[in-house]
């Protein structure tokens, strides 16, 4: 059985097969080729949704992705529920369940609807009038209650199951929008060997082409033709044709952001597909061919449900055999509307009459009574009545003077009007070309390009379909020619079918109601109507962004796309102004709304950002340890035995470690091979150290600084050869070092005969720190001799380590005798295994990156990016005599002898003691000098660290204090919610100050 | 310390990974343990490194050259990644110890790990995250360059129409594979 206003044939739908769905719960059948809107029409259904300040009772407006009103949720399930969209954009597939949203308990009977008998009070700009006080008010009271009431849809609660792909995508033309002129224009690239990519919102090629039952090229019907250049196009090698993908925004140098939607038009989803994809399309040059929108015409109660634009109507009725209504009344004021009237009237529509606002009788309406069709000359509509339907509307003549006659009221359930269609120029504005006026038509038309773009058909002004495929084949033309040389031969297609009017009527139709009162919706989404544009300029709004902003007309989801031309025409009316005086408001993307999902892509989840980790991850994860991100590292914690917590686990690998051993992966530090003849000189000048003389197998404690002289990265530096030098880097640190150096060779020192390369992930490394080191690596390295004497503290070698080449450090970031034991990473996990189980038999443990961190705060050495913060100098952080100060020049040498950065007042790295040894200190806390300070008293600096130290059996800082070196002894305070905490300024050092540990 | 442990075995980072494989549409196999240098230098240590590997390192940008089973990818003006195939390391540099030419050489074997990437939809799917142009006319076989995978730096070789050499951080080798894996997944279905 068909449905009620389904026509007995006709329209680019399958008959043969039936799609079931539902709104709001009723279940309704549709055909594939509808979209909802189709659907729902074709069942009788006009009442979609209420309106969002009001509550009124809302249909279809439109038949595209510029309806304004009729936004519905579409549920597949918790997860896949996407509110606000389109029903003119939503394809129709079996089993489609949508509802309406903005209603309770339901979209006949809807509360909200109150708001419409209090429509006075609710005049724009009311929030910022009505919610200043009291002033308290605000956060508690107005804010959640507007928050809760303001809004379309809501978001899915469930978490999006959904993939989204993105992909990069380059072409010498890319064309947006297939209609005629888009057809045209691609054709005529790909023909001049041009690479294409060709987009369209839509699901079938064609545009206007597929309403226009009278359109004919080439002798072939026009949705025909498209479909056969459509099909040839896709054949080739050359071009993409994305259907269902909008260009929704325009980013720099031609770089325009599409969004192809996947499967949301099907029934069952396969798993394999995204559901959307992002294309990231850097195009030589881009040919708009984005068409026209029709204009609604303003006048008295326009918003009814069955008020709708007479193209939308021709569209339903060409491209899914849906008559809008069955008694039609055409407001129009310009002839392609009479079109509709008399399709309308053919699909067997009865048509009441036409009602055009101007006073002459063009071609069109004379068509339309030879027709059989009324047509009313300077008639307007100055009312309409009906609740979830348009009823009856009231005619009124509009006499040459102005004068207003009321005249007759019509019965009705259909109202088509047109004032005229609106180039679709938002992609060019976007792109920064400059819009220009053309005074004649009143229109915004694309001038002066900013990117290498063009304009062609509808959305330049073109009118006719010959007119937009003549453009369309320039454009495409020009476009390849300039992005490749090629060319291609001049086409001239004959063309015929329905004119638009690029231009017609702008603003309030003339009527005799009371200006004050009566609503002629202007922007049907946000409820702004006439009447509240004139009160904005009356309350002294000039420009249309300030106008835009106080009564929110174009800034709902459809971005004014109907309504903005209107809506300056008010203003500049009410003004005196022409239009380019007021201005026109910015284009913005993106077009039509896109989900965060296709932004997001592959960005969440485990893939949100790449996961590093180092080769001994897996044997780390096994033994239960929680990992720190450190960067993008994932770094073992510590290794929990049974039953400890995190303190206890902390304080016993503390006390293994400086009674026996311990183990712990250093793969992380950055790690820069600096070779070449000019090595040693290289590092002399980028490091404050001196350089020059460190001997082969020797260390050095190298601190880099930037040339404003403040501390910027630290880490050991050994010397391989002659020529060669191995240099560490913090483990955050390692790009930003190794770009700094890079750009000082580059720009700076040219001349140098030195090179770096990255080996950070060359080499595993594990550090075995702890009285039991040497035992515990001895039957594992061959080729140096680890005593004291041949091999001591901040020594390096070459060597076999299980049997493989490795480098082997003697270094100590725990004060103990310790090792760092470097062998090529894809042996990393079995290094790890076999110094641990060695380490183990002797008593020792793994450790993490907590116990690593006490340890050496108990040796008072400094975590560059922890304990500094970007403004200390070396000295500021006891590093003084690390400084080659007799080097010529090093990085920072001038930064950090400013005055500034040598006087007394200067914060300075300290260490702290709680009066109370079991109390452990917040890292960030403030240090004040008295226990209570008043209000805004100066702090004197911050805890930086702060432990409890299971070796020192108590609680240990460091803190950054101005001074801070000449208060040793003296009391400060850590005042805290809780109460003022009493410390003692004391040397950082708090563990074997004279480092006889080093040497085991 | 006379009792060295045993040589362990090399692993991977690709190699640790499963394949991807979907017909003939798409393939990310891994390359598994390589050799692999950085050379560094200018003038005449070039020419030198070319007699010393064995294959001429191209002087045109992002051009890769082959012999012999060992490659030469052009990275920059003085910098070069050098190809070899797994346990050529210790004869690679000792070839090139003889160069007198100031100039640096890096192993850095361990610090990349590589995938072969395959297939008639293999441009499809490394544009899934790669921004620059696949097309052959504009990446051509033979081109290689540094450049970005999603958030991963690589070095991107194309050996045929359809085949792709990836080399990345050796940690990075599983974000990768999980992008890539994502991307691919729309063409996981029967020929």
């Amino acid at each position: 059985m068909s449905a009620a206003f389904r026509t007995a044939s006709g329209g680019r739908i399958d008959r043969s097969k039936q799609l079931a769905f539902t709104f709001d719960g009723v279940r309704m059948i549709g055909h594939p080729g509808d979209t909802l809107a189709s659907a729902l029409t074709a069942n009788g259904v006009r009442l979609l949704a209420r309106s969002f300040k009001y509550h009124r009772p809302r249909g279809l407006v439109a038949a595209g992705s510029e309806e304004p009103n009729a936004l519905v949720t579409v549920i597949r399930d918790d997860g896949r529920t996407t509110p606000n969209l389109a029903a003119t954009t939503v394809e129709l597939y079996d089993g489609l369940v949508a509802v309406s949203q903005n209603r309770w308990p339901s979209l006949k009977w809807d509360v909200g609807a109150l708001n419409d008998l209090f429509s006075p009070i609710f005049v724009s700009g009311f929030y910022y009038k009505t919610f200043m006080w009291p002033r308290s008010f605000w956060q508690k009271v107005y804010e959640p209650r507007i928050r809760a009431a303001a809004g379309f849809g809501e978001a899915p609660k469930a978490a999006d199951p959904d993939r989204y792909a993105n992909r990069f995508a380059h072409c010498d033309v890319l064309v947006i929008g297939v209609g005629p002129a888009g057809l045209a224009a691609a054709r005529a690239a790909a023909d001049a060997g041009a690479r294409v990519i060709l987009c369209d919102e839509n699901p079938e090629l064609g545009g206007s082409l597929l309403a226009d039952p009278s359109a004919v090229i080439d002798g072939e019907p026009g949705a025909a033709w498209a479909a056969s250049i459509a099909a040839d196009l896709a054949a080739r090698e050359t071009v993409t044709l994305l259907t269902r993908t909008t260009a929704f925004g325009w980013y720099q140098d031609n770089m325009v952001g599409l969004l192809e939607r996947v499967t949301d038009h099907l029934a069952d989803p396969p798993d394999h597909l995204p559901r959307e994809r992002l294309w990231q399309v850097r195009a030589k040059r881009v040919v708009i061919a984005a068409g026209a929108l029709e204009r609604p015409l303003v006048f008295p109660e326009n918003d009814r449900p069955g008020i709708m634009l007479a193209d939308a109507a021709r569209t339903f009725l060409a491209r899914h055999g849906v008559a809008a209504g069955s008694r039609a009344v055409v407001f129009t004021a310009t002839d392609s509307a009479y079109a509709a009237a008399i399709e309308a009237k053919a699909a067997g529509v009865s048509v009441a009459l036409v009602a055009d606002l101007r006073r002459e009788a063009s071609p069109a309406a004379e068509a339309a009574r030879a027709a059989g069709i009324r047509v009313d000359l300077a008639t307007t509509i100055e009312a309409t009545s009906g609740g979830l339907s348009v009823e009856s509307v009231r005619l009124a003549r509009v006499a040459a003077n102005g004068s207003i006659a009321p005249g007759e009221t019509i019965a009705c359930d259909l109202v088509l009007h047109s004032a005229g269609f609106t180039p679709t120029v938002h992609l060019f504005s976007q792109s920064r070309g400059k819009l220009r006026f053309d005074a004649d038509r009143g229109v915004f038309l694309p001038g002066e390009p900013h990117e290498d773009a063009t304009s062609a058909g509808a959305c330049n002004g073109a009118e006719t379909l010959a007119a937009c495929l003549a453009a369309g084949h320039a454009a495409g033309a020009a476009a390849a020619r300039a992005a490749t040389g090629g060319e291609v031969a001049e086409r001239a297609y004959a063309a015929e079918g329905l004119a638009i009017e690029i231009g017609g009527h702008f603003g309030e139709v003339p009527h005799g109601r009371d200006a004050s009162r009566v609503k002629c919706f202007v922007d049907l989404q946000h409820d702004v109507t006439a009447k509240d544009i004139r009160l904005a300029t009356r309350e002294g709004f000039r420009s249309i962004e300030h106008v835009k902003r106080f009564t929110t007309t174009g800034m709902a989801t459809d971005q004014g796309k109907a309504s903005n031309m209107n809506a300056l025409a008010v203003a500049a009316a009410t003004m005196g102004l022409d239009v380019p005086q007021v201005g026109l408001t910015t284009f913005r993307r993106p077009y039509t709304p896109v989900s965060f999902g296709a932004f997001a892509g592959v960005n969440r989840g485990g893939l949100f950002d790449p996961i590093r980790r180092t080769p001994s991850h897996d044997a780390a994860a096994a033994r239960g340890a929680p990992f720190e991100d450190v960067g993008l590292w994932k770094r073992a914690w510590w290794f929990p035995r049974d039953g400890e917590d995190r303190h206890a686990a902390v304080a016993r690998e503390c006390r293994t470690v400086r009674e026996t051993v311990g183990v712990f992966d250093a793969s992380t530090l950055g790690k820069i091979e600096v070779v070449g003849p000019d090595a040693a000189e290289f590092l002399n000048r980028m490091y404050v150290n001196p350089f020059l003389k460190l001997g082969v197998g020797r260390c050095r404690y190298g601190i880099l600084c930037r040339d404003d002289g403040f501390v910027y990265d630290d880490g050991v530096i050994g010397r391989i050869a002659e020529d060669r030098f191995h240099v560490t880097t913090t483990t955050g640190g390692a790009p930003r070092v190794l770009m700094m150096m890079e750009d000082y060779l580059q720009t700076e020192w040219p001349e140098l005969d030195v090179w770096l390369t990255s080996t950070t992930e060359q080499w595993a490394v594990v550090a075995i720190q702890g009285p039991e080191a040497r035992e515990v690596i001895a039957p594992l390295v061959a080729g140096v001799d680890l005593s004291t004497a041949a091999f001591p503290h901040m020594s390096v070698a070459d060597c076999r380590i299980l049997g493989l080449p490795g480098r082997l450090f003697r270094v100590s970031f725990t004060g103990e005798l310790g090792y760092e034991l470097n062998v090529p990473a894809d042996y990393g996990a079995a290094l790890w295994d076999a110094l641990l189980a060695r380490a183990e038999a002797l008593g020792g443990c793994a450790y993490g990156t907590e116990t690593m961190h006490v340890l050496r705060a108990e040796k008072g050495y400094i975590i560059v990016g922890q304990d500094t913060d970007g403004t200390l100098t070396p000295a500021d952080a006891g590093l003084a005599r690390a400084v080659g100060k007799s080097k010529p020049d090093f990085v920072g040498k001038a930064g950090m002898a400013r005055p500034d950065l040598t006087g007394p007042h200067r914060k300075e790295i300290v260490g702290l003691l709680p009066d109370d040894p079991k109390c452990v200190l917040d890292e960030g806390a403030q240090i004040t000098a008295e226990a209570n300070p008043a209000k805004g008293a100066h702090a004197l600096g911050h805890v930086t660290s702060a432990y409890w130290s299971a070796n020192v059996g108590r609680g240990i800082a460091l803190a950054m204090v101005e001074g801070g070196r000449s208060r040793m002894g003296t009391k400060l305070h850590v005042p805290m919610p809780t109460g003022p905490i009493a410390v003692t300024v004391v040397d950082p050092v708090f563990w074997d100050k004279e480092g006889k540990r080093l040497d085991g | 310390m006379a009792d060295l442990a045993l040589r362990p075995a090399r692993v991977d980072a690709f190699g640790a990974l499963p394949s991807l494989a979907h017909g003939s549409r798409f393939a990310a196999t891994p390359v598994g343990p390589a050799t692999r240098f950085v050379f560094r230098g200018r003038g005449p240590a070039i020419d030198a490194a070319a007699t010393a590997f064995g294959v001429a390192l191209p002087r045109e940008a992002c051009r890769a050259a082959e012999a012999a089973e060992r490659a030469a990818l052009w990275l920059g003006p003085d910098e070069w990644l050098l190809l070899a195939p797994d346990g050529e390391g210790e004869a690679i540099a000792a070839a090139f110890r003889a160069i007198e030419a100031p100039h640096s050489l890096v192993e850095v074997s361990h610090r990349n790990t590589a995938v072969t990437l395959s297939g008639s939809e293999v441009t499809k799917v490394i544009a899934s995250g790669c921004p620059l142009d696949l097309h052959l006319t504009t990446f051509p076989v033979g081109m290689c360059t540094r450049t970005l995978y999603a958030k991963a730096e690589i070095v991107l070789w194309r050996r045929a129409v359809d085949r792709f050499r990836l080399e990345c951080g050796r940690s990075f080798a599983p974000y990768v594979h999980g992008v890539l894996a994502d991307a691919a997944a729309e063409f996981a279905v029967a020929d």
